[in-house]
Protein backbone atom coordinates (compact mmCIF):
# COMPACT_ATOMS: atom_id res chain seq x y z
CA UNK A 1 0.00 0.00 0.00
CA UNK A 2 2.76 1.89 0.38
CA UNK A 3 1.35 4.16 3.96
CA UNK A 4 3.01 4.04 7.05
CA UNK A 5 1.85 1.94 9.93
CA UNK A 6 0.64 5.04 11.92
CA UNK A 7 -1.52 6.41 9.08
CA UNK A 8 -2.93 3.12 7.94
CA UNK A 9 -4.00 2.95 11.96
CA UNK A 10 -5.24 6.51 11.55
CA UNK A 11 -7.48 5.50 8.39
CA UNK A 12 -8.88 2.38 10.18
CA UNK A 13 -9.39 4.54 13.92
CA UNK A 14 -11.59 6.94 11.38
CA UNK A 15 -13.66 4.24 10.04
CA UNK A 16 -14.31 2.49 13.11
CA UNK A 17 -16.05 5.75 14.29
CA UNK A 18 -18.98 4.99 11.66
CA UNK A 19 -19.45 1.36 13.41
CA UNK A 20 -22.41 1.84 15.94
CA UNK A 21 -23.60 -0.39 18.65
CA UNK A 22 -25.12 -3.88 17.70
CA UNK A 23 -23.94 -3.46 14.36
CA UNK A 24 -23.16 -6.80 11.61
CA UNK A 25 -19.56 -5.68 10.03
CA UNK A 26 -17.32 -7.42 7.16
CA UNK A 27 -13.89 -6.20 7.12
CA UNK A 28 -12.13 -6.90 4.37
CA UNK A 29 -8.34 -7.73 4.20
CA UNK A 30 -5.56 -4.94 4.78
CA UNK A 31 -5.98 -1.59 6.41
CA UNK A 32 -9.98 -2.58 6.95
CA UNK A 33 -8.99 -5.90 9.15
CA UNK A 34 -7.28 -3.04 11.12
CA UNK A 35 -10.34 -1.28 12.21
CA UNK A 36 -11.40 -4.18 14.71
CA UNK A 37 -8.58 -2.79 16.45
CA UNK A 38 -10.64 0.15 17.39
CA UNK A 39 -14.27 -1.01 17.99
CA UNK A 40 -15.51 -0.05 21.42
CA UNK A 41 -15.71 -4.01 23.22
CA UNK A 42 -18.57 -3.19 24.99
CA UNK A 43 -20.25 -1.99 21.09
CA UNK A 44 -21.59 -5.70 20.75
CA UNK A 45 -20.52 -5.41 17.25
CA UNK A 46 -21.11 -8.93 15.42
CA UNK A 47 -17.88 -9.12 12.41
CA UNK A 48 -19.15 -11.43 9.79
CA UNK A 49 -16.78 -13.31 7.82
CA UNK A 50 -17.34 -14.72 4.36
CA UNK A 51 -16.12 -18.53 5.39
CA UNK A 52 -18.60 -18.80 7.78
CA UNK A 53 -18.27 -17.20 11.31
CA UNK A 54 -20.40 -14.57 12.70
CA UNK A 55 -19.43 -12.94 16.15
CA UNK A 56 -15.31 -12.92 14.78
CA UNK A 57 -12.93 -12.19 17.73
CA UNK A 58 -9.09 -10.77 17.43
CA UNK A 59 -6.18 -12.98 17.10
CA UNK A 60 -5.44 -15.35 19.64
CA UNK A 61 -2.25 -15.02 21.54
CA UNK A 62 0.62 -16.76 20.31
CA UNK A 63 0.52 -20.97 20.79
CA UNK A 64 -3.14 -20.82 20.93
CA UNK A 65 -3.61 -20.14 17.18
CA UNK A 66 -6.24 -22.87 15.40
CA UNK A 67 -5.60 -23.89 12.05
CA UNK A 68 -9.35 -24.77 11.77
CA UNK A 69 -10.50 -21.15 13.04
CA UNK A 70 -9.72 -18.35 10.74
CA UNK A 71 -10.83 -15.14 8.87
CA UNK A 72 -11.22 -15.06 5.23
CA UNK A 73 -7.84 -14.45 4.66
CA UNK A 74 -6.58 -17.18 6.44
CA UNK A 75 -5.52 -15.77 9.57
CA UNK A 76 -5.91 -17.43 12.85
CA UNK A 77 -9.04 -15.17 14.40
CA UNK A 78 -11.03 -16.14 18.18
CA UNK A 79 -14.89 -15.27 18.74
CA UNK A 80 -16.18 -13.31 20.93
CA UNK A 81 -19.98 -14.65 22.85
CA UNK A 82 -22.58 -15.28 20.83
CA UNK A 83 -20.70 -16.53 17.72
CA UNK A 84 -21.65 -19.12 15.27
CA UNK A 85 -20.38 -21.09 12.48
CA UNK A 86 -22.26 -21.75 9.39
CA UNK A 87 -21.26 -22.55 5.49
CA UNK A 88 -20.20 -20.21 2.99
CA UNK A 89 -24.16 -20.45 1.29
CA UNK A 90 -25.31 -19.71 4.72
CA UNK A 91 -22.27 -16.61 5.01
CA UNK A 92 -23.64 -14.85 1.33
CA UNK A 93 -27.57 -16.07 2.57
CA UNK A 94 -26.49 -13.02 5.19
CA UNK A 95 -25.13 -10.83 2.55
CA UNK A 96 -27.38 -11.28 0.18
CA UNK A 97 -30.26 -10.54 2.53
CA UNK A 98 -29.34 -7.44 3.51
CA UNK A 99 -28.30 -8.00 7.15
CA UNK A 100 -24.67 -6.30 6.75
CA UNK A 101 -24.79 -3.12 8.57
CA UNK A 102 -21.72 -2.08 7.16
CA UNK A 103 -18.87 -3.14 4.83
CA UNK A 104 -15.19 -2.17 4.50
CA UNK A 105 -13.27 -2.73 1.85
CA UNK A 106 -10.13 -1.85 0.11
CA UNK A 107 -10.38 -0.36 -3.77
CA UNK A 108 -8.17 0.98 -6.64
CA UNK A 109 -10.41 3.46 -8.06
CA UNK A 110 -13.75 5.36 -6.90
CA UNK A 111 -16.12 7.07 -9.02
CA UNK A 112 -18.09 10.35 -8.11
CA UNK A 113 -20.74 8.44 -8.25
CA UNK A 114 -20.24 5.77 -6.02
CA UNK A 115 -18.41 2.75 -8.30
CA UNK A 116 -15.83 0.78 -7.54
CA UNK A 117 -12.89 -1.42 -8.83
CA UNK A 118 -11.05 -3.54 -6.95
CA UNK A 119 -10.98 -6.95 -8.31
CA UNK A 120 -9.03 -6.96 -11.72
CA UNK A 121 -6.16 -5.22 -13.99
CA UNK A 122 -6.82 -6.88 -17.28
CA UNK A 123 -3.96 -8.48 -18.55
CA UNK A 124 -1.77 -7.62 -15.33
CA UNK A 125 -3.24 -8.81 -12.06
CA UNK A 126 -6.30 -10.72 -12.03
CA UNK A 127 -6.62 -12.17 -8.71
CA UNK A 128 -10.50 -12.57 -8.64
CA UNK A 129 -13.51 -10.98 -7.35
CA UNK A 130 -13.64 -13.32 -3.96
CA UNK A 131 -16.99 -11.66 -2.20
CA UNK A 132 -16.03 -8.51 -2.91
CA UNK A 133 -19.39 -7.55 -5.62
CA UNK A 134 -22.14 -9.68 -3.00
CA UNK A 135 -20.60 -7.16 -0.28
CA UNK A 136 -20.59 -3.95 -2.39
CA UNK A 137 -23.82 -4.48 -3.80
CA UNK A 138 -25.72 -5.84 -0.67
CA UNK A 139 -24.78 -3.65 2.50
CA UNK A 140 -26.03 -1.37 4.02
CA UNK A 141 -22.95 0.92 4.39
CA UNK A 142 -19.91 0.89 1.49
CA UNK A 143 -16.83 2.68 3.24
CA UNK A 144 -13.60 2.44 1.22
CA UNK A 145 -10.36 2.93 2.83
CA UNK A 146 -7.49 3.33 0.42
CA UNK A 147 -4.41 5.60 -0.75
CA UNK A 148 -5.33 8.30 -1.79
CA UNK A 149 -3.57 8.55 -5.33
CA UNK A 150 -1.92 5.64 -7.11
CA UNK A 151 1.88 4.35 -6.95
CA UNK A 152 2.23 7.16 -10.02
CA UNK A 153 0.36 9.96 -8.44
CA UNK A 154 -2.57 9.24 -10.29
CA UNK A 155 -5.92 10.37 -8.28
CA UNK A 156 -7.57 6.75 -7.44
CA UNK A 157 -10.68 8.97 -6.78
CA UNK A 158 -12.45 9.64 -10.55
CA UNK A 159 -15.20 10.87 -12.29
CA UNK A 160 -15.54 7.50 -14.01
CA UNK A 161 -13.47 4.19 -13.74
CA UNK A 162 -11.27 2.66 -16.23
CA UNK A 163 -11.23 -0.69 -14.60
CA UNK A 164 -13.75 -3.24 -14.55
CA UNK A 165 -16.04 -2.65 -11.78
CA UNK A 166 -17.08 -4.25 -8.68
CA UNK A 167 -19.93 -2.65 -7.45
CA UNK A 168 -22.19 0.46 -9.77
CA UNK A 169 -22.75 3.42 -6.99
CA UNK A 170 -21.86 0.91 -4.25
CA UNK A 171 -19.78 3.00 -2.10
CA UNK A 172 -21.27 5.74 0.85
CA UNK A 173 -17.84 6.95 2.10
CA UNK A 174 -14.36 6.90 0.96
CA UNK A 175 -11.82 7.07 3.78
CA UNK A 176 -7.93 7.63 2.68
CA UNK A 177 -4.77 8.83 4.01
CA UNK A 178 -5.39 12.70 2.83
CA UNK A 179 -9.33 12.86 3.30
CA UNK A 180 -13.24 11.73 4.46
CA UNK A 181 -15.83 11.71 1.55
CA UNK A 182 -19.33 11.38 1.66
CA UNK A 183 -20.63 9.83 -1.69
CA UNK A 184 -23.89 11.92 -1.52
CA UNK A 185 -26.40 11.20 -4.48
CA UNK A 186 -23.74 10.75 -6.75
CA UNK A 187 -21.44 14.02 -5.90
CA UNK A 188 -18.30 13.73 -3.61
CA UNK A 189 -18.00 15.88 -0.40
CA UNK A 190 -15.53 16.64 1.74
CA UNK A 191 -16.27 16.15 5.40
CA UNK A 192 -13.00 16.15 6.58
CA UNK A 193 -9.35 16.09 6.13
CA UNK A 194 -6.90 13.70 7.92
CA UNK A 195 -4.39 15.71 9.87
CA UNK A 196 -1.77 16.72 8.43
CA UNK A 197 -3.19 17.69 4.84
CA UNK A 198 -5.19 20.88 3.92
CA UNK A 199 -8.48 21.11 2.15
CA UNK A 200 -6.62 22.38 -0.80
CA UNK A 201 -4.28 19.09 -1.40
CA UNK A 202 -7.09 17.13 -1.06
CA UNK A 203 -9.42 19.05 -3.91
CA UNK A 204 -6.24 18.88 -5.98
CA UNK A 205 -5.12 15.30 -5.51
CA UNK A 206 -8.52 14.07 -6.39
CA UNK A 207 -9.63 13.45 -9.80
CA UNK A 208 -13.27 14.50 -9.90
CA UNK A 209 -15.29 17.56 -8.27
CA UNK A 210 -15.16 17.97 -4.33
CA UNK A 211 -18.26 19.77 -2.75
CA UNK A 212 -17.64 21.41 0.63
CA UNK A 213 -21.64 21.37 2.09
CA UNK A 214 -20.08 21.87 5.84
CA UNK A 215 -16.97 22.68 7.93
CA UNK A 216 -14.54 20.68 6.78
CA UNK A 217 -13.04 19.41 10.19
CA UNK A 218 -9.47 18.25 10.99
CA UNK A 219 -9.37 14.49 11.86
CA UNK A 220 -6.10 14.06 14.35
CA UNK B 1 -34.20 -39.21 25.00
CA UNK B 2 -34.77 -40.45 22.10
CA UNK B 3 -35.05 -43.96 21.93
CA UNK B 4 -32.11 -44.98 19.07
CA UNK B 5 -31.94 -48.68 18.76
CA UNK B 6 -28.74 -50.69 18.36
CA UNK B 7 -29.58 -52.03 14.96
CA UNK B 8 -28.88 -50.34 11.99
CA UNK B 9 -26.04 -50.17 9.30
CA UNK B 10 -23.07 -51.60 10.11
CA UNK B 11 -21.92 -51.26 6.63
CA UNK B 12 -18.90 -48.88 7.16
CA UNK B 13 -18.24 -46.57 4.22
CA UNK B 14 -14.67 -46.51 5.30
CA UNK B 15 -12.13 -47.00 2.96
CA UNK B 16 -8.44 -47.07 2.18
CA UNK B 17 -6.71 -43.70 0.96
CA UNK B 18 -5.90 -46.20 -2.00
CA UNK B 19 -8.91 -47.38 -2.54
CA UNK B 20 -10.36 -43.97 -2.83
CA UNK B 21 -8.09 -43.26 -5.30
CA UNK B 22 -9.21 -45.83 -7.39
CA UNK B 23 -12.07 -43.23 -8.38
CA UNK B 24 -10.11 -40.14 -9.50
CA UNK B 25 -9.34 -40.35 -13.16
CA UNK B 26 -8.24 -37.82 -16.28
CA UNK B 27 -10.29 -35.10 -16.98
CA UNK B 28 -13.05 -35.42 -13.64
CA UNK B 29 -14.54 -32.49 -13.01
CA UNK B 30 -13.47 -32.32 -9.45
CA UNK B 31 -14.92 -30.45 -6.49
CA UNK B 32 -13.03 -29.20 -3.39
CA UNK B 33 -14.08 -28.11 -0.31
CA UNK B 34 -12.39 -25.55 1.59
CA UNK B 35 -11.77 -22.00 1.77
CA UNK B 36 -8.29 -20.12 1.45
CA UNK B 37 -6.85 -24.21 1.87
CA UNK B 38 -8.76 -24.22 5.75
CA UNK B 39 -10.69 -26.96 5.38
CA UNK B 40 -9.48 -28.48 2.73
CA UNK B 41 -8.69 -32.68 2.33
CA UNK B 42 -4.96 -33.20 2.82
CA UNK B 43 -4.57 -36.60 2.41
CA UNK B 44 -6.95 -36.44 -0.58
CA UNK B 45 -5.18 -34.37 -2.73
CA UNK B 46 -1.43 -35.35 -2.17
CA UNK B 47 -2.99 -39.22 -3.65
CA UNK B 48 -3.96 -37.66 -6.50
CA UNK B 49 -1.05 -35.90 -7.45
CA UNK B 50 0.80 -39.55 -6.48
CA UNK B 51 -1.48 -41.28 -8.81
CA UNK B 52 -0.55 -38.69 -11.84
CA UNK B 53 -3.84 -37.70 -12.25
CA UNK B 54 -4.49 -35.13 -14.37
CA UNK B 55 -6.64 -32.37 -17.20
CA UNK B 56 -8.53 -31.49 -13.95
CA UNK B 57 -11.18 -29.89 -14.10
CA UNK B 58 -11.32 -28.46 -10.93
CA UNK B 59 -14.40 -26.36 -8.98
CA UNK B 60 -13.18 -24.64 -5.89
CA UNK B 61 -13.92 -21.60 -3.86
CA UNK B 62 -10.03 -20.62 -4.52
CA UNK B 63 -7.23 -22.16 -5.30
CA UNK B 64 -5.30 -21.55 -1.62
CA UNK B 65 -1.67 -21.13 -1.66
CA UNK B 66 0.88 -22.64 -3.54
CA UNK B 67 1.72 -25.39 -1.14
CA UNK B 68 -2.08 -25.62 0.67
CA UNK B 69 -4.68 -27.22 -0.23
CA UNK B 70 -5.94 -27.62 -3.92
CA UNK B 71 -2.87 -24.69 -4.43
CA UNK B 72 -0.51 -27.96 -4.73
CA UNK B 73 -2.77 -29.44 -7.80
CA UNK B 74 -2.25 -25.75 -9.02
CA UNK B 75 1.27 -25.75 -8.32
CA UNK B 76 1.66 -29.65 -9.92
CA UNK B 77 -0.06 -28.42 -13.25
CA UNK B 78 -3.06 -30.79 -12.80
CA UNK B 79 -5.63 -28.49 -13.12
CA UNK B 80 -6.49 -27.44 -16.85
CA UNK B 81 -9.66 -25.86 -16.25
CA UNK B 82 -10.81 -23.87 -13.30
CA UNK B 83 -14.12 -22.49 -12.02
CA UNK B 84 -13.19 -20.53 -8.69
CA UNK B 85 -13.98 -16.88 -7.33
CA UNK B 86 -10.66 -16.20 -6.36
CA UNK B 87 -6.77 -16.89 -7.06
CA UNK B 88 -5.28 -14.36 -5.62
CA UNK B 89 -3.46 -16.15 -3.18
CA UNK B 90 -1.67 -18.23 -5.24
CA UNK B 91 0.79 -16.68 -7.35
CA UNK B 92 1.31 -19.88 -9.62
CA UNK B 93 -2.43 -19.73 -10.62
CA UNK B 94 -1.90 -16.47 -12.16
CA UNK B 95 0.73 -17.02 -14.00
CA UNK B 96 -0.55 -20.01 -15.42
CA UNK B 97 -3.71 -18.20 -16.68
CA UNK B 98 -1.49 -15.46 -17.93
CA UNK B 99 0.28 -17.84 -20.03
CA UNK B 100 -2.84 -20.12 -21.19
CA UNK B 101 -2.13 -23.17 -19.36
CA UNK B 102 -5.35 -22.89 -17.02
CA UNK B 103 -8.47 -21.99 -17.95
CA UNK B 104 -10.06 -19.37 -15.41
CA UNK B 105 -14.09 -18.48 -14.64
CA UNK B 106 -14.77 -16.19 -11.87
CA UNK B 107 -17.45 -16.23 -10.40
CA UNK B 108 -18.68 -13.82 -7.00
CA UNK B 109 -18.65 -16.34 -4.02
CA UNK B 110 -21.88 -16.04 -2.91
CA UNK B 111 -22.99 -17.04 -6.31
CA UNK B 112 -20.57 -19.63 -6.62
CA UNK B 113 -21.40 -21.25 -3.42
CA UNK B 114 -25.16 -21.13 -4.06
CA UNK B 115 -24.74 -22.68 -7.81
CA UNK B 116 -22.74 -25.81 -5.71
CA UNK B 117 -25.52 -26.15 -3.22
CA UNK B 118 -28.17 -25.70 -5.95
CA UNK B 119 -26.26 -28.66 -7.82
CA UNK B 120 -26.35 -30.73 -4.04
CA UNK B 121 -29.89 -29.70 -3.67
CA UNK B 122 -30.99 -31.25 -7.12
CA UNK B 123 -32.05 -27.96 -8.56
CA UNK B 124 -31.14 -26.60 -12.07
CA UNK B 125 -29.55 -23.34 -10.84
CA UNK B 126 -30.64 -20.53 -8.75
CA UNK B 127 -31.75 -16.64 -9.54
CA UNK B 128 -29.50 -14.06 -8.41
CA UNK B 129 -28.54 -10.49 -9.02
CA UNK B 130 -25.08 -9.93 -7.90
CA UNK B 131 -23.01 -8.63 -10.32
CA UNK B 132 -25.52 -6.61 -12.13
CA UNK B 133 -23.40 -3.07 -13.80
CA UNK B 134 -20.42 -5.73 -13.73
CA UNK B 135 -18.83 -8.03 -16.22
CA UNK B 136 -20.27 -10.67 -14.29
CA UNK B 137 -23.67 -9.69 -16.24
CA UNK B 138 -22.01 -10.69 -19.58
CA UNK B 139 -23.67 -13.49 -21.78
CA UNK B 140 -26.08 -14.21 -18.51
CA UNK B 141 -29.43 -15.36 -19.61
CA UNK B 142 -31.72 -13.22 -17.51
CA UNK B 143 -35.05 -13.32 -16.01
CA UNK B 144 -37.60 -11.28 -14.52
CA UNK B 145 -39.58 -12.95 -11.31
CA UNK B 146 -42.34 -11.08 -9.11
CA UNK B 147 -41.22 -7.49 -10.97
CA UNK B 148 -37.33 -8.11 -10.26
CA UNK B 149 -34.67 -9.24 -12.80
CA UNK B 150 -32.55 -11.65 -12.08
CA UNK B 151 -29.57 -13.39 -13.92
CA UNK B 152 -29.95 -17.17 -14.43
CA UNK B 153 -26.99 -19.52 -12.80
CA UNK B 154 -27.06 -22.63 -13.61
CA UNK B 155 -26.34 -25.14 -10.71
CA UNK B 156 -23.18 -27.11 -10.25
CA UNK B 157 -22.21 -30.90 -9.97
CA UNK B 158 -18.96 -32.95 -10.41
CA UNK B 159 -17.51 -36.46 -11.17
CA UNK B 160 -15.74 -36.34 -7.94
CA UNK B 161 -16.08 -33.96 -4.73
CA UNK B 162 -13.65 -34.26 -1.93
CA UNK B 163 -13.66 -32.68 1.20
CA UNK B 164 -12.57 -32.79 4.67
CA UNK B 165 -14.88 -32.98 8.10
CA UNK B 166 -13.90 -33.43 12.12
CA UNK B 167 -16.13 -36.51 12.44
CA UNK B 168 -17.86 -38.93 10.66
CA UNK B 169 -19.48 -42.10 11.58
CA UNK B 170 -19.27 -45.39 10.02
CA UNK B 171 -22.46 -44.13 7.76
CA UNK B 172 -20.69 -40.76 6.47
CA UNK B 173 -22.45 -38.82 8.91
CA UNK B 174 -20.44 -35.41 8.90
CA UNK B 175 -19.13 -33.10 11.67
CA UNK B 176 -17.19 -30.04 10.67
CA UNK B 177 -14.57 -28.29 12.73
CA UNK B 178 -15.21 -24.29 13.37
CA UNK B 179 -14.30 -22.30 10.06
CA UNK B 180 -13.30 -25.49 8.14
CA UNK B 181 -16.85 -26.41 7.90
CA UNK B 182 -17.15 -23.38 4.88
CA UNK B 183 -18.18 -24.75 1.13
CA UNK B 184 -17.74 -28.54 2.40
CA UNK B 185 -21.40 -29.04 3.37
CA UNK B 186 -21.83 -27.80 -0.38
CA UNK B 187 -19.58 -29.66 -1.72
CA UNK B 188 -20.48 -32.74 -0.38
CA UNK B 189 -23.87 -32.86 -1.79
CA UNK B 190 -22.84 -31.74 -5.41
CA UNK B 191 -20.35 -34.84 -5.83
CA UNK B 192 -21.75 -37.82 -7.96
CA UNK B 193 -18.76 -39.49 -5.90
CA UNK B 194 -18.65 -37.70 -2.18
CA UNK B 195 -15.35 -38.94 -0.58
CA UNK B 196 -14.57 -37.12 3.00
CA UNK B 197 -11.45 -37.19 4.21
CA UNK B 198 -12.09 -37.10 8.18
CA UNK B 199 -9.88 -36.59 11.58
CA UNK B 200 -11.76 -39.17 13.62
CA UNK B 201 -14.02 -41.81 12.86
CA UNK B 202 -16.68 -43.47 15.18
CA UNK B 203 -19.17 -46.44 14.71
CA UNK B 204 -22.88 -45.18 13.75
CA UNK B 205 -24.52 -44.41 16.44
CA UNK B 206 -22.02 -42.38 18.04
CA UNK B 207 -22.84 -39.03 16.62
CA UNK B 208 -25.71 -37.24 18.12
CA UNK B 209 -28.27 -37.08 15.08
CA UNK B 210 -29.13 -33.75 16.03
CA UNK B 211 -25.63 -32.42 15.75
CA UNK B 212 -24.90 -34.03 12.04
CA UNK B 213 -24.25 -31.35 9.29
CA UNK B 214 -24.54 -33.53 6.53
CA UNK B 215 -25.85 -36.54 6.44
CA UNK B 216 -24.36 -39.51 5.71
CA UNK B 217 -26.58 -40.38 2.71
CA UNK B 218 -24.62 -37.41 0.43
CA UNK B 219 -21.47 -39.49 1.52
CA UNK B 220 -20.36 -42.25 -0.33
CA UNK B 221 -16.63 -43.15 1.10
CA UNK B 222 -14.71 -41.97 4.06
CA UNK B 223 -11.10 -42.11 4.56
CA UNK B 224 -9.28 -41.78 7.80
CA UNK B 225 -7.06 -38.25 8.01
CA UNK B 226 -3.40 -38.02 8.92
CA UNK B 227 -4.01 -34.64 9.25
CA UNK B 228 -2.48 -31.09 7.97
CA UNK B 229 0.74 -31.40 6.42
CA UNK B 230 1.34 -27.96 4.99
CA UNK B 231 2.40 -25.08 7.11
CA UNK B 232 -0.13 -22.51 6.78
CA UNK B 233 0.74 -18.55 5.87
CA UNK B 234 0.72 -17.19 9.51
CA UNK B 235 3.18 -20.11 10.82
CA UNK B 236 5.73 -19.13 8.05
CA UNK B 237 5.50 -15.67 9.29
CA UNK B 238 6.16 -16.60 12.81
CA UNK B 239 8.91 -18.86 11.68
CA UNK B 240 10.45 -15.71 9.81
CA UNK B 241 10.62 -13.65 12.92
Amino acid sequence: MGLGIETRHQIARRAALEIGRGMIVNLGIGIPTLVADYIPGNYGVMLHTENGILGMGGSPPPGKEDGNLSNAGGYPVTLISGASYFDSATAFGIIRRGLLDITVLGALEVSEQGDIANWIVPGKRVPGMGGAIDLAQKSKKVIVLMNHSDKEGNPKIVKNCKLPLTVKRGAHMIITEKAVIDIVDERLVLREVMHPHSVEEVVESTGAPLEIRNEVVTFQ
Amino acid sequence: MVYQSTEGSSKTKQISIEEAATHFFNGMTLMVGGFGGVGAPPGLINVLIDKQIKDIYMISNDTGFPWIGPGKLITEKRVSRLIASHIGSNPEAGKQMQNGELEVEFIPQGTLAEKIRAGGMGLGGILVDVGFGTIVEKGKQTVEVQEKTFMVEPALTADVSIIYAKQADTYGNLIYDKSARNTNPLVAMAGNVTIAEVEEIVPAGQLDPECVVTPGVFVDYIVQSKGVDWKWVWELKQDTK
